[in-house]
């Protein structure tokens, strides 16, 4: 369902991705794990087209966005793209990204009704049972900077879920809590996964990722070193830099 | 220990020394009287303005460091009886015989008009100059034949003249009043107005040497230009009589006039009487001549000016914040081109003074056509200028808002535009909140400007009422009062708005 492709990046002179190829199946829940600066959220942010690359491509369904530097790139088509995967694959930021200036109820309807003509009143609606969800029903008419992180956190999952995304990405989603609300935004994920929705997560906590996923990959200096079923990447580690990184975490 | 304590002791403590400076100003001179004075230093020193122009006293334009006109060669020549220097002494011609009053200089000679209005401010020499009032047309214009023809149609003369005051006599004329002298011809040949109506000499020498300007009508208003000092230097007005009675008889003055193609008739007047002043003038001025301050009777006036201040700095103010914000979008935005000229933009209005983008917008545009009105113009000047510094406050409350709202937005399937409009800039509004205020009340108080292009708003209004009364310190007082009062509630406005917009988002 989604297919990165052989994917180059760089930055200037630094290369971040040469050549990096990643399918993803539907239905799948795919946690991306490694060391900082190994690439994991670069990744996660080229599916969407939040980072631009040079070669290669990323598809999601029948959508493709190409690298600016291949010959099928056309800024047009490119658009349309664009456009139409941001509105079927969600996304979930370390730091919330709510808008500060409108309240839970606000956040949520915006996107449905100024991106998809949504109607006020469903939208309404739907935000009330996404809130319901992530329980916070109570909230609906908060600001952001009046909610907790875990709370604001549950919000920007119940706004990305008000778009009906095909995909979420989940960028680190709990790494700038307090260790008590972890759990809920955890917990929020974990429903979500289990109702079959395809899920790409970036994180640190390496237990849950044994727990949720279905498929582990594991990424170092931007190359994939190793993937496969939690049991194969958490328990029986093929590469060194992994089960070096892992013994870190499983101490 | 209150910082507002703090703050109002060195307000009153500033003023304090406003005042001492003011005021010790005025009398310092060790000598009796002036005229003991100039000939003691040797110096005489003589008030004019030359913003007033030809053929008074102006800079010679093909040697730009020298001033010439009639009035310097008849100083020269005073100067040269008394067997003394001239200095000058540029100052503007509103406040002219105030600042005469203030011992800034001796003599007032500048056109200024013997009136008994000014008669109890100052004392007059013997007149030097018989002046009327002359209509000046375009050479094209049918429709006016002498002064009767000059109602219903727009009439341009100057501030404080007694052809502003004949014109307001009629009642059915619209009368634009300017300060300086070029600019009214400058209306008249882009049709701005239908008609100059000035004294004599500055008729003679504008529209004589224009083809498309032509004098029309016999002069009208006759009276005479004397020599203003303060009203007790007695002395010094029998010895400017005596010396202007010796260039009369001796022809000298003759020539002078001749030299500046203003001798005509009229001017044999001056030699038939000397002294008994009064009898100089020979249409009194209606205007009431008791010289009294009433509020009630200069109010209304004020308050016009009030409401053209407002008026135009609400339509600027718009104008400035739609354009500064499109501005900051394509700065901000924009492919290198769309950049590029952006900050041009920018630079080139933020780095030039207002006052010269005005007269550029005002008297340049016509010589390529475009004629604006006074308003238009007055609203684009203001508005393009401020519209520079919003746009520099709109790109950094933007900018400060963080990266990742823009990128929750486009996951969210937004566009740039809709993402902006809907989630970045209703932020960075509630930031720019305190800076516009600012703006604002700055550009408030810059809307004085325009009164160069013919416009009576406030601070202008308060210069004529001022200038005509010599009250310049009740009336200043008011129209202080008047633009705090106004933009006071403004500031308070934003701040209660921007208390409210922090209110929904930054309490935790």
């Amino acid at each position: 369902m989604i297919k990165i492709h052989n994917l180059l990046k760089q930055y200037n002179d630094l290369l971040v991705f040469n050549g990096l190829n990643l399918d993803i199946e539907k239905g799948s829940v795919v946690t991306v794990i490694g060391p900082s600066g190994s690439g994991k959220s670069t990744l996660l942010r080229c599916i969407n087209g939040l980072e631009s690359f040079q070669r290669g491509y990323v598809s999601v369904d029948d959508q493709i966005l190409y690298g600016i530097h291949e010959q099928d790139y056309r800024r047009e088509q490119e658009e349309r793209a664009l456009k139409n995967i941001r509105r079927r694959v969600g996304m979930v930021f370390q730091q919330f990204n709510l808008f500060p200036h409108m309240t839970v109820l606000q956040n949520i309807i915006e996107a449905p009704v100024y991106v998809l003509g949504m109607n006020q009143a469903e939208a309404e609606t739907q935000a009330l049972s996404l809130l319901r969800k992530v329980n916070l029903e109570g909230k609906v008419q908060s600001y952001p900077n009046q909610l907790s992180g875990g709370e604001q956190q549950r919000v920007a999952i119940a706004r990305a879920l008000a778009m009906s995304p095909v995909a979420m990405l989940f960028d680190e989603p709990t790494s700038s809590l307090d260790p008590e609300m972890i759990d809920d935004v955890l917990l929020v994920i974990k429903d979500l996964v289990s109702e079959g929705m395809t899920t790409v997560i970036v994180t640190h906590e390496m237990s849950f990722a044994r727990d949720v996923s279905t498929q582990v990959v594991f990424m170092d200096k931007g190359e994939i070193t190793e993937q496969g079923s939690p049991q194969d990447v958490f328990s029986y580690p093929k590469n060194d830099r992994t089960r070096t990184f892992l013994s870190r975490f499983m101490r | 220990m209150s910082y507002m304590r703090i703050i109002i002791r060195s307000i009153v403590l500033l003023q304090l020394c406003f005042f001492v400076i003011f005021f010790s100003g005025r009398y310092t001179f060790a000598y009796q009287n002036t005229l003991e004075k100039i000939k003691s230093t040797g110096v005489l020193t003589w008030g004019f303005d030359a913003e007033g122009g030809a053929p008074y006293v102006f800079y010679d334009p093909r040697h730009p460091s020298k001033m010439i006109g009639f009035e310097v060669d008849l100083v020269d020549a005073i100067a040269r009886e008394m067997g003394v220097k001239v200095q000058y002494f540029q100052n503007a011609w509103d406040s002219i015989l105030l600042a005469l009053q203030r011992g800034d200089f001796d003599i007032a000679m500048n056109g200024i008009e013997i009136t008994p209005q000014r008669e109890h401010i100052v004392s007059f020499s013997r007149p030097y100059f018989a002046y009327a009032e002359q209509i000046v047309i375009r050479a094209s214009e049918v429709r006016i034949n002498n002064l009767d023809d000059l109602r219903g149609k727009k009439v341009g003369t100057l501030y404080n003249t007694v052809a502003k005051r004949l014109l307001e006599e009629m009642g059915d004329v619209t009368v634009n009043t300017y300060s300086g002298q070029v600019e009214p011809f400058k209306d008249l040949l882009s049709s701005r107005i239908d008609a100059v109506f000035v004294d004599l000499p500055i008729a003679l020498y504008y529209a004589v040497s224009n083809p498309q300007l032509r004098l029309i009508g016999e002069p009208v208003g006759e009276g005479y230009y004397g020599i203003a000092v303060r009203s007790e230097d007695t002395a010094l007005v029998y010895e400017l009589n005596r010396i202007l009675e010796k260039l009369i008889r001796s022809g000298e003055l003759k020539e002078i006039y001749k030299r500046w193609g203003l001798w005509n008739p009229l001017q044999e007047r001056l030699l038939l009487h000397e002294g008994l002043l009064q009898k100089y003038v020979e249409t009194p001025p209606s205007v009431s001549q008791k010289v009294s301050f009433k509020v009630n009777t200069f109010l209304p006036m004020l308050l016009k000016g009030a409401l053209v201040t407002v008026g135009i700095s609400l339509v600027s103010m718009m104008l400035a914040v739609v354009l500064g914000l499109a501005l900051a979008v394509m700065r901000l935005y924009g492919n290198t081109w769309v950049q590029k000229i952006a900050t041009a933009y920018i630079e080139i209005y933020r780095g030039t003074p207002l006052l010269i983008q005005l007269y550029i917008l005002y008297y340049g545009l016509p010589n390529i056509g475009i004629t604006l009105s006074a308003f238009a113009a007055a609203i684009i000047g203001l508005g393009m200028n401020y519209a520079a510094y919003e746009a520099e406050i709109y790109r950094a409350g933007i900018q400060s808002i963080p990266h990742g709202q823009t990128e929750a937005a486009l996951s969210l399937g937004m566009s740039r535009r809709l993402a902006l409009k809907r989630i970045i800039l209703p932020q960075a509004f509630r930031i720019t909140i305190p800076p516009m205020t600012n703006d604002f009340v700055a550009l408030f108080k810059d809307s004085s400007l325009v009164s160069v292009i013919a416009i009576v708003e406030l601070t202008k209004a308060y210069g004529i009422l001022a200038a005509a009364t010599m009250n310049f310190f009740s009336l200043g007082i008011i129209t202080a009062l008047l633009y705090f009062g106004m933009s006071y509630p403004l500031s308070l406005y934003a701040r209660r708005l921007e208390r409210r917009l922090m209110r929904k988002s930054s309490v935790r």
